[in-house]
């Protein structure tokens, strides 16, 4: 049975000068792997998510974009659904999809497809309640001058929940991150698949450990990113954050 | 010209219904600043959005220039709304643009060319006197100044009308009186037809050419502010024009006659009124409650005088209304 601290695995040189072989022959390219895969995933997931979001937070009956009670709680219904389908089960659920998609159902690009399915649903309820902060005066100040719901949603929804929708991509993005480390055991490249080939099926355990400890350095990457950027970009602070301190001292003010 | 008919709103809830808005009918003329007034929940807010539709009323009709607004839809009814700019108690500003930007906002929704629309809107900056904000977020500006911005906003796309709803109640009193000075310089100079809600009392008096009191939904009283401020007729309108002196409460012990006097700017430095009335009248006339206010060498407001007998009383009105720009009238309330 697999046992990270076994005597032979963490505890000896050897072990360690391997994992490190394999560290600078593999990793590089897991993690470009890994980083591609989550990135265009993330990318599909917000094609996808960010419109039915808008549709999800506008759709209430009063809501600039009224829709059929049944249809709200269709697609309500059917996003929780894919909502509450573990991961594991989900990628191998969506394989004739993937098939039907890519051609294929192993390698990156395949594992796209899956990761696209699981997080989609989670970017929509995300991006609904991103736009449900928006002041409702805004909305009706931008009736009252005239606005089409389309412009409502493009002008003044979109732009004003800039900075939770940044927050909420760099909560995606370590989801999915999360996400393609499971991929890795039906054939999708990057530092998951390396985990789970050297660190369980081959018992050596340094390499488990470093691709653990490289996931974790990209969570918090992506996360304190995310965070930073966020604040970057609220216009809502009195005091703005980054950048522009040095643009105001030049402007005087 | 807008023109409310039998205009009514029932909001139906859980609870039952509320009606809002009772049968209202109001003109505002071309050009003019017409307040409405009443305490908060008289349907004030309500009434104003159901000339824009951004509330529909119940039953009733908005005329504008003789088009029935209510009736509109889709495009049309955004045409209209167009013409019919608002702004609002809290500005309503998008806080992720620009105060240009924001200015802007209007322009883009019509199509108006980026270049066209910025060149525009720094026009428009510097008319309400914040050329230098520009590039500012409204997160650093002070109220006043946001709501500059909003009426820069709201004049964007050369609206007939402009629907202030309640523009200086979350300002202080000076800042107040500069956005309601502001609105007016633009009454005057574009000839924009106003029409502004506001509990402020003060704020109407101000700017406003008529009012409507506006008591539990239904129109208390109509007017000039003249008229109205001088000698309201309706209960609610004299508490909202005296709300010291209905506070003072019942006759408490008040013998005689009460008379009331209202100063439309008399001089302050000719006549010693109540003086002249103790010294060459030898009326012995007490002040109940005074609200006047001295603007330059005119006084405004009015006060409530008490005398002791109706023979005191009939000469000191006739002593007042010899007095140039004063008018009384015997009162048999204390409001």
């Amino acid at each position: 049975m697999f046992n990270l601290l076994a005597p032979g695995n963490l505890f000896s040189a050897e072990a360690w000068a391997d994992a490190w072989e394999i560290v600078l022959s593999e990793f590089p390219a897991a993690i470009w792997d890994t980083l591609w895969v989550t990135f265009l995933s993330t990318l599909f997931a917000f094609v996808i998510g960010l419109p039915l979001g808008i549709l999800l937070a506008c759709g209430d009956r009063d809501g600039i974009i009224p829709l059929p009670r049944w249809l709200k709680a269709l697609l309500g219904f059917l996003i929780n659904i894919l909502r509450s389908v573990p991961f594991t089960i989900l990628m191998i659920v969506v394989l004739p999809l993937s098939r039907a998609i890519v051609g294929t159902t192993v390698g990156t690009t395949a594992s796209v497809v899956p990761l696209v399915v699981a997080a989609f649903p989670f970017v929509a309820r995300v991006v609904e309640s991103s736009v449900r902060e928006v002041n409702p005066n805004l909305v009706e100040a931008a009736e009252s001058m005239g606005a089409t719901p389309f412009q409502i949603v493009v002008k003044v929804l979109i732009p004003e929940s800039v900075p939770s929708l940044i927050s909420n991509v760099a909560l995606t993005l370590t989801n999915v991150l999360g996400y393609t480390a499971m991929s890795g055991a039906i054939g999708g490249d990057g530092l998951g698949r390396i985990a789970y080939n050297y660190g369980y099926i081959r018992y050596q355990s340094p390499v488990l450990l470093l691709s653990v400890l490289l996931l974790i350095l990209l969570v918090q990457v992506i996360q304190s990113l995310g965070s930073f950027l966020s604040a970057r970009f609220d216009r809502r602070l009195k005091r703005p954050v980054g950048g522009r301190r040095k643009k105001r001292a030049a402007a005087g003010e | 010209m807008i023109e409310i008919r039998n205009l009514s709103k029932t909001f139906s809830s859980e609870n039952g219904e509320t009606e809002v808005l009772k049968n209202i009918s109001l003109t505002v003329r071309d050009g003019e600043i017409y307040g409405i007034i009443g305490a908060s929940g008289a349907g004030k807010s309500t009434l104003v959005r159901c000339l824009n539709m951004l509330e529909r009323p119940t039953a009733g009709a908005v005329f504008i220039d003789g088009e029935d607004v209510g009736a509109l839809r889709g495009a049309a009814l955004r045409l209209a709304r167009k013409k019919a700019a608002m702004i609002f108690q809290d500005f309503n500003l998008l806080m992720q643009r620009t105060c240009l930007k924001n200015v802007c906002l209007p322009l883009e929704l019509s199509g108006v060319g980026r270049a066209e629309a910025k060149k525009r809107a720094a026009e428009l900056l510097d008319r309400v006197g914040l050329a230098d904000k520009a590039d500012a977020y409204p997160a650093r500006l002070s109220g006043g100044q946001r709501q500059r911005v909003a009426i820069a906003r709201a004049l964007a796309c050369d609206p007939k009308i402009l629907l202030c709803d309640e523009p200086t109640s979350a300002l202080d009193p000076q800042t107040a009186k500069a956005i309601l000075k502001l609105i007016r310089d633009i009454n005057r100079s574009t000839g924009i037809t106003v029409v502004m809600i506001t509990h402020q009392m003060s704020a109407a008096e101000e700017i406003c050419d008529r009012v409507a009191i506006l008591d539990g939904g239904a129109v208390a009283e109509e007017g000039s502010v003249d008229e109205v401020f001088s000698r309201p007729r309706s209960a609610a309108a004299k508490k909202l024009v005296f709300p010291e002196l209905s506070e003072s409460g019942g006759e408490s012990g008040t013998k005689g006659s009460l008379i009331r006097a209202v100063f439309h700017g008399a001089s302050a430095t000719d006549s010693p009124l109540i003086a002249t009335l103790a010294m060459e009248k030898h009326i012995a006339v007490s002040i109940l409650s005074a609200s006047v206010r001295n603007i330059g060498d005119k006084v405004y407001g009015n006060m409530l005088l008490s005398v002791p007998d109706r023979e005191s009383a009939e000469e000191t009105l006739r002593y007042l209304r010899s007095v140039p720009d004063v008018s009384a009238e015997e009162v048999t309330d204390n409001v």
